[in-house]
């Protein structure tokens, strides 16, 4: 396995936002992460990709502590996670992440959605707190739903709130775990494209997504993850044209079959 | 328009099943036939009183209200002697019952929610301690709990000579719970005002807090500058009036104690037993709520940084709320309905005295009526208030 897993390390003089060593995980006796390594540099973007229950959301909500890894090293941004609450909110202050289904909260306003934590967090005046809210809900397209509530919104409307209200906090990293997959199809487009608009700023970005358009022209570099390993990851071109592993090959003749 | 109908439709049998069968009709019919039943039994019971009534000389209407009540009550928060008339004496029953169910609400509410949250404690023992308090509480006839807390504070508290004296002046014995009371001072007057002043400042002072967050984004420490405010203003103003400390201290005298003030074993008993029996249903109902908000969003919310406290204030309590308030409006209602158990451990509370009333008076159906109507009214309050509460709580959602 180990000659397919070529490990694409961050160009050199590259600065390295996240450094994943070791790490393992385990949801009482089963095994989930089986020793990941992974290094990002800023701005690289990635896709992770891997059949259903291989650990792709658990490995990005590590990275952001929402899970606990038992063993080995995670660092964000120069800051080790451990047990230390103090780096935890470091991390997650400069750690944005968006999730399958949005999770916005439904009794708060749109605005009062993307304005919570700067406002509890970073400790913004409400003023400036909106101004920097109607900037990224212009930027996701939605200024005008701006008082609705989420209830009131289609699914690609919520996500892309989702996505200003991670924004608001101006993170350094945005975490994707399936944010188009809840969506009806017509709707994944509006999405995709304000991810898109994000990796052509700079964003590193670790995006878990089935979407292979987005990946070959967005990412810059393809994760396979299979039973809580990297089984193989490359340049899109190389790994959508020349797969290394028999997974990583069964795993694309069926994705890319329907 | 049924008939004209069928005069196009030369079908024999359409009229006839059209009124058997039609469910309108139907239901009109067994409506008038509940109601004709209700008025028969009404019709007879109001007859069948009225002549006992008349054959026992006993007057009907209200006008006994005014009579000398004639009997003691044990407690009570107005000036009252058997001198007093009956509608006085109801007063004074009404009151009890208003104080123990006011004071069993705020309290079940509080241990209802400790307990609620508790169960959802990611420490095991404190989770379980937690669960086996509800089920056991739960599942046991109020009733019977209310014995229980009796004969708990009857039987194993000593008597007043051998009265247990934990914090010096306070009185633990059967007879109930002495403690010092203030004594007469004009200065207590000014401490109670300078106490209602110290609220409307905090109110203030919460408002100053957030005005100036949305300003500059500066937090202030707004609940333990609260506690601050509420302790220092009372405390400023009994120093100011010269800091009278003159108690008045309960003494033992003879078989009883004399001064300070009691709380007695009764309303003790139906405190304590009203409180946790209807706090082990609230404890359930926080729990459910809070279960029911999506973990989502706390994961999204700690996601962004917030912190567990605030997740809990500003995300998930708002929408537990929700849920938890309607349910816990029946464990109001119930709380105050079973205060009227009190009458089976002697506490004087409107069924109690009214009950007495009855017995001496021989007018039943007053008496009962006094009761359901003042059960009634006490209710519909509580769920006109809490309707406001939740409609209040819904409109910051939509
Ligand atoms: N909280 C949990 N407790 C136990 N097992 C879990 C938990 N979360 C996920 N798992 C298991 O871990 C495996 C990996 O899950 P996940 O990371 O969600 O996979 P993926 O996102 O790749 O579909 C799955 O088999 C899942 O059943
Ligand atoms: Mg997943």
């Amino acid at each position: 396995m180990s000659d397919t897993n070529r490990t694409v390390a961050p160009r050199p003089g590259d600065e390295v936002a996240i450094e994943l060593s070791d790490v393992h995980k385990w949801y009482g006796e089963f095994h989930v992460l089986k020793g990941i390594n992974l290094s990002v540099a800023r701005g690289e973007r990635i896709v992770i990709c891997g059949p259903s229950g291989s650990g792709k959301s658990t490995l990005i909500r590590c990275i952001n502590r929402l899970e606990e890894h038992q063993r080995g090293k995670i660092v964000v941004d120069g800051v080790e996670l451990t047990n230390n609450l103090k780096n935890i909110d470091a991390v997650r202050r400069d750690v944005g992440m968006v999730f399958q289904h949005f999770n916005l909260f439904p009794h708060l306003t749109v605005l009062e959605n993307c304005t919570l934590a700067p406002i509890w967090v970073r400790k913004m005046p409400k003023a400036q707190a909106e101004e920097i809210a109607m900037k990224y809900l212009k930027r996701v397209r939605i200024p005008d739903q701006a008082n609705k509530y989420p209830g009131q919104l289609s699914g690609g409307q919520q996500q892309r709130v989702a996505i200003a209200r991670s924004l608001c906090m101006s993170p350094k990293v945005m975490l994707f775990d399936e944010p188009t997959s809840a969506l009806d199809p017509e709707m994944i487009k509006e999405v995709l494209d304000v991810m898109i608009g994000l990796a052509n700023e700079g964003m590193t970005m670790i995006c878990v997504t089935h979407e292979m358009g987005f990946a070959r022209t967005v990412a810059n570099r393809v994760i396979f993850m299979d039973r809580g390993e990297i089984v193989e990851q490359n340049e899109p071109l190389e790994f959508f044209n020349n797969p290394q592993s028999e997974r990583t090959k069964l795993f694309l003749s069926q994705i890319l079959a329907h | 328009m049924a008939i004209s109908r069928n005069l196009g439709n030369p079908a024999p049998q359409a009229p006839r099943r059209s009124l058997i069968n039609d469910p309108n009709a139907r239901a009109v019919f067994f409506q008038i036939l509940v109601l004709g039943g209700v008025a028969l039994l009404g019709w007879y019971l109001v007859t069948n009183v009225l002549e006992n009534l008349a054959r026992q000389n006993i007057a009907t209407g209200f006008s006994f209200l005014d009579r000398e009540a004639s009997f003691a009550i044990g407690e009570s928060l107005i000036a009252y002697s058997p001198a007093n008339s009956y509608s006085h004496a109801l007063l004074v029953g009404f009151l009890n019952t208003i104080k123990v169910a006011v004071l069993g609400i705020v309290l079940a509410t509080i241990l209802g929610t400790i307990i609620g949250i508790a169960r959802l404690s990611s420490n095991f023992l404190v989770a379980k301690l937690a669960s086996a308090f509800v089920e056991i509480v739960r599942n046991i006839p109020v009733l019977l709990q209310l014995f229980f807390w009796y004969a708990v504070i009857g039987e194993s508290l000593p008597n007043p000579r051998q009265a247990l004296n934990p914090i010096p002046g306070v009185f633990l014995s059967n007879r109930g719970m002495k403690i010092p009371a203030l004594a007469d001072d004009p200065i207590w007057i000014w401490v109670g005002l300078s106490i209602l002043v110290a609220i409307v400042g905090v109110w203030f002072l919460a408002r100053w807090a957030r005005k100036r967050q949305e300003a500059t984004g500066q937090q202030f420490p707004i609940v333990l500058a609260s506690i601050g405010v509420l302790i220092a203003v009372p405390l400023l103003t009994w120093l100011a009036g010269g800091a009278p400390t003159a108690l008045d201290v309960p003494e033992l005298q003879g078989f009883n104690f004399r001064g300070g003030s009691n709380m007695s074993p009764e309303f003790a008993a139906l405190l304590v037993g009203l409180t946790v029996y209807t706090s082990s249903f609230i404890a359930e109902i926080v729990r459910s709520g809070i279960r029911a908000v999506n973990w989502g969003q706390t994961e999204a919310a700690s996601a962004l940084g917030l912190h567990r406290g605030t997740i809990l204030r500003l995300v998930v309590l708002p929408q537990a709320l929700r849920i938890i308030v309607p349910p816990t409006t029946s464990q109001y209602l119930n709380l105050t309905k079973n205060s009227s158990l009190a009458v089976a451990i002697g506490y004087p509370d409107l069924v109690s005295v009214a009950n007495t009333t009855l017995n001496q008076t021989g007018q039943a159906i007053e008496a009962v009526a006094i009761m359901m109507t003042v059960y009634l009214t006490i209710s519909l309050g509580i769920s006109l208030f809490m309707n406001w509460y939740n409609k209040h709580i819904a409109l910051v959602e939509r």
